[in-house]
């Protein structure tokens, strides 16, 4: 059940219904209900493999809890007679025990995801090297289904199992309120990937309805779907044209396609999380923002913070993290001091964690080198402009006027959004040696002028499919600015007839400008004479 | 807190006003592919009629009441639309029987080959036409492709709102009322592009009927019985190898007339009886008649109908037939300025 | 808490560590920052600070930091 279908509607008029009639105490089981119909309509075998990971994780919490439990409770009552050290072994045993099953949970649920989506990938790559040693034998690859939303799933109830064994948070003892923190659906297809400590409580306890929040809810939801029906959906059209022949769509096409999906993916995935956080805003909950106006970033680093900001923060805490101030690293870096000198040496736990983050995050994105290089990528730029830094101060002092000019943070804006469109196009072609040669035909065939004037049309898309997404840019930019300090929806709540007027346009320009229905392709109008 | 509520109703009820004038500029007017506007026009001109056509193009294109009325009093309309699937005819004469009972009901069996909906614009043309009632729910949901879905049905706007960067001025000109385009549910082409091409049709990879299209059949004899209505079944003169009537399916229809005791005509060979000349009487190279085909047809026909099922003459009841002047002129206002 | 002053003036030069309180949250330390800190402190006092220490109310000022570095040396 996609977002933009019409039984999903009606199906989040049922919920908000179930929701607000039946009495508070049940809220949260029509919350778990809705999500398991929601997930079931998808393909009920899906089932299984959700209900493995609320089973595992609630058992391994549950351990991990007792042995906390028992650790306080022996303390309590025999602390005063240990010795500080006796009580610090007796803690590290503890902690010890509660990391094995930790990893128990974490080998588990990583394992089921890891088959799941990486076995294709890995055997195929196995294969080829097979093939370069002269072994014509070949593995066959199993066809394997991949439930819906699975990483996104997985990634917070991983979240939540590190939290409990780092005693961040408390393992939930209901079952089913776990496994409604695990499967709450508006997430549930495409994140944010929300904390345990933030979300499961707000997801159990009683809401009343509110004006404010089902008005706000209601709001954001609609101008998440102005963004994906008559934005996002209208661009992947040309996207589609273009990426479905490459050999056609070289040279200035390239450039054309960087911007155009570049569009395409922050109206689909903001739009989309819009809808999401719309939907648990009139439902009383509040969930973490995943974007900040990304485009404006001035830096890669400063993007990553600002686009997809769940995912990002889920690698730092619980990858970059563990992996740059672990022993071996510590130890890594005291050698690497005492052998390259402290400039280098100190350089190395940063840079070694930096890049095993970006391949993982790279592979979360999907199974494909092309998803690894995209990480690597980000990567390499992330730790380049890193070094480069001293010399950007310099060159900042050395001309203040011009860096505190609102000219040059614009061209560092658009720098930023054109390199991470340029690596983001691996994502297009699917292909690392494809996207590399489209980019080199960025330079040697770049004709910009035919692209621009009948190359435009040739993408499936008319001069009003243009004109509509232009002044769809024009108007996100604006409310994107608008938003800036205050929110829109903040301005306009004491202001009935503007708001109603604002967002009923909004509203109709959805109706009449969405890129929905069997005949969106305006060509499919053409009736032909029986 | 009044104001509030005030101001959200007032909204609402804007934005129900506006939605209802931009349905109506977007919805297709048919001007040019006037089989679209065809189920719609029998509203106006229901009740009375003492036979009823239903099926596809086979219909509403040789089928030509005024000729009917004129040489045998029998007052009939045409219930055709394009590429009408049997579940639809069936859903059509229901929708029929609500505002009047005729005598007799003729079906072109030509559609039987379809079981499966076919296409959406098609479908669209059939039943956005049909006035609401359970006859038009069940027509959708019969019809229904798996890229369409009901709720476009009850808001035509859904489907249609992009047409909003391509309207026309006819689009604003007929937005609350379209011209009418038919005689009685006839459609006249007034074209004569002769036929060149008497080759046979391809080979099928299967004859037999779709269970589907046979359960409708069965559903329109039986309600035809119930009601006491002539279930009548035909197939026109045209067979042109594109629409090419296999003499497999001829026999699966003969073996069902037999059955059930049913009047099956199939005038494709009797078109040298007929008189039709294949130079003259089609616009289409033979897919389909022209008036002047349609016209000899209609009265082939409407002499077995007169003859053998006894349907009444008509032409002496005055009211009728001051109501016939008005369409006669018309039509031969039509026929004789080349279909303007 | 003067080394650590010192290891911090090291990698922001430019920042009042001793009166600034919101390192992290007005993003002056950033991830990679963070990390250098916490192996520069490693290496200077002998203090691990484990990743789930690593929040932004341990890292938002140097008096934080420092009650940190204390507290986990007595552990």
């Amino acid at each position: 059940m996609l977002f933009t279908s019409y039984e999903f509607l009606a199906f989040l008029a049922l919920v908000f219904l179930a929701y607000y009639l039946l009495p508070k105490k049940t809220q949260w089981i029509v919350l778990l209900v809705s999500s398991y119909a929601f997930y079931a309509l998808a393909g009920v075998e899906y089932l299984a493999f959700i209900l493995f990971t609320t089973v595992t994780s609630f058992v391994v919490t549950r351990l991990m809890e007792r042995v906390s439990n028992r650790e306080k409770s022996y303390l309590a009552e025999v602390g005063d007679m240990l010795s500080k050290d006796e009580r610090k072994a007796f803690k590290n045993k503890c902690k010890k025990r509660r990391f094995w099953i930790l990893c128990l949970g974490l080998l588990l649920n990583f394992g089921v995801l890891a088959v799941l989506k990486y076995t294709a990938f890995a055997i195929v790559n196995v294969n080829s090297m097979l093939h370069g040693f002269g072994v014509e034998s070949t593995l066959s690859i199993p066809s394997l289904i991949l439930p819906l939303g699975i990483s996104f799933y997985t990634f917070q109830t991983m979240g939540y199992l590190i939290d409990v064994y780092r005693q961040k948070a408390e393992a939930i003892k209901n079952p089913f309120k776990l496994a409604l923190f695990v499967s709450f659906f508006p997430q549930l297809i495409q994140g944010p990937i929300s904390r345990a400590s933030d979300l499961a409580p707000q997801l159990t306890e009683p809401h009343r309805f509110e004006r404010r929040n089902f008005t706000y809810g209601a709001q954001r939801i609609l101008w998440g779907y102005f963004k994906k029906l008559v934005i996002a959906d209208r661009v992947l059209v040309a996207v589609n044209t273009m990426i479905e022949s490459p050999e056609e769509f070289r040279g200035a096409y390239v450039f054309l396609l960087i911007i155009l999906y570049s569009i395409q993916i922050y109206a689909d995935f903001t739009g989309g999380i819009d809808i999401t956080i719309g939907i648990a805003e009139a439902l009383g909950i509040k969930l973490a923002e995943n974007f900040k106006r990304p485009f404006s970033s001035r830096s890669t680093k400063e993007y990553w913070n600002r686009w997809h900001i769940t995912m990002g923060s889920w690698f730092t805490d619980y990858v970059f993290y563990p992996i740059s101030v672990s022993r071996p690293m510590l130890a890594i870096s005291k050698k690497s001091r005492a052998w390259f000198g402290k400039k280098i040496g100190k350089r190395i736990p940063v840079y070694l964690a930096t890049i095993v983050t970006w391949f993982l995050t790279g592979l979360w994105h999907g199974a494909g080198w092309n998803f690894i290089v995209w990480g690597l990528l980000n990567c390499l730029v992330i730790l380049v402009s890193q070094e480069l830094e001293p010399l950007y101060s310099k060159f900042e002092h050395r001309f203040p006027k011009l860096h505190a000019s609102s000219t040059y943070g614009a061209f560092m804006s658009i720098r930023t959004f054109l390199l991470m469109g340029l690596i983001r196009s691996l994502d297009c072609y699917r292909n690392v040696p494809m996207t590399f040669s489209m980019w080199g035909s960025m330079f040697t065939e770049f004709d910009l002028p035919s692209v621009l004037g009948e190359g435009l049309l040739s993408l499936g898309l008319g001069l009003s499919d243009y004109i509509i997404v232009g002044l769809g840019c024009a108007l996100m930019f604006a409310v994107s600015r608008a938003g800036k300090d205050v929110s829109v929806r903040e301005r306009l709540y004491d202001r009935p007839v503007l708001s109603w007027s604002l967002f009923g346009t909004l509203f109709i320009l959805i109706i009449m400008f969405g890129a929905y229905s069997v005949g969106y392709d305006a060509s499919q109008f053409i009736y032909n004479q029986f | 807190m009044k104001k509030r509520i005030f101001v959200a109703v007032s909204a609402i009820l804007v934005i129900c006003v506006l939605l209802t004038f931009l349905g109506a500029l977007v919805i297709p007017k048919y001007t040019d592919n006037k089989e679209g506007a065809l189920v719609g026009e029998y509203y106006a001109e229901a009740g009375g009629h003492d036979v009823l056509f239903i099926g596809d193009c086979e219909v509403y294109e040789s089928i030509v009441p005024a000729v009917l009325w004129e040489k045998y009093g029998i007052n009939s309309y045409v219930r055709g639309s394009a590429q009408q699937l049997v579940w639809q005819s069936y859903y059509l004469l229901e929708d029929t029987l609500r505002y009047e009972k005729p005598k007799a009901v003729v079906y072109n069996v030509m559609a039987l080959k379809y079981g499966e909906p076919q296409r959406e614009e098609y479908n669209r043309m059939t039943i956005d036409g049909m006035k609401w009632s359970s006859s038009k729910v069940g027509a959708i949901n019969a019809s229904m492709t798996e890229e369409e879905s009901f709720v476009e049905y009850v808001f035509p706007l859904l489907r249609f709102h992009s047409r909003i960067t391509a309207l026309t001025a006819d689009d604003l000109k007929y937005a609350f009322e379209t011209p009418k385009v038919s005689h009685n549910g006839y459609l006249m082409q007034t074209g004569i592009v002769p036929r060149t091409d008497f080759s046979e049709g391809f080979s099928e990879d299967d004859y037999i009927f779709s269970e589907n299209a046979i359960k409708y059949l069965d559903m329109m004899r039986e309600k035809c019985e119930d009601n006491g209505i002539e279930f009548i079944l035909m197939k026109a003169p045209t067979n042109l190898w594109r629409y090419w009537w296999h003499d497999e399916w001829e026999t699966q229809v003969v073996e069902y007339a037999d059955k059930y005791d049913l009047k099956y005509y199939n005038f494709i060979p009797l078109e040298k009886e007929i008189g039709i000349d294949w130079n003259t009487d089609t616009y289409d190279k033979g897919a389909h008649l022209n008036v002047y085909g349609a016209e000899k047809f209609t009265e082939y026909f409407g002499a077995i109908l007169a003859d053998e099922f006894s349907l009444p003459d008509r032409r002496a009841d005055t009211a009728l037939s001051e109501a016939w002047d008005v369409r006669l002129e018309k039509y031969y206002y039509e026929r004789n300025n080349g279909g303007k | 808490m003067e080394k650590l002053i010192e290891i911090l003036n090291e990698l922001h030069d430019d920042v009042d560590f001793e009166s600034e309180n919101a390192l992290v949250d007005d993003g002056i330390l950033d991830s990679l920052d963070i990390v250098t800190l916490v192996t520069e402190i490693d290496s200077e006092f002998d203090v691990r600070i484990p990743p789930e220490e690593i929040v932004p109310e341990n890292f938002n000022s140097a008096a934080a930091l420092w009650e940190l570095i204390q507290k986990l040396d007595e552990a």
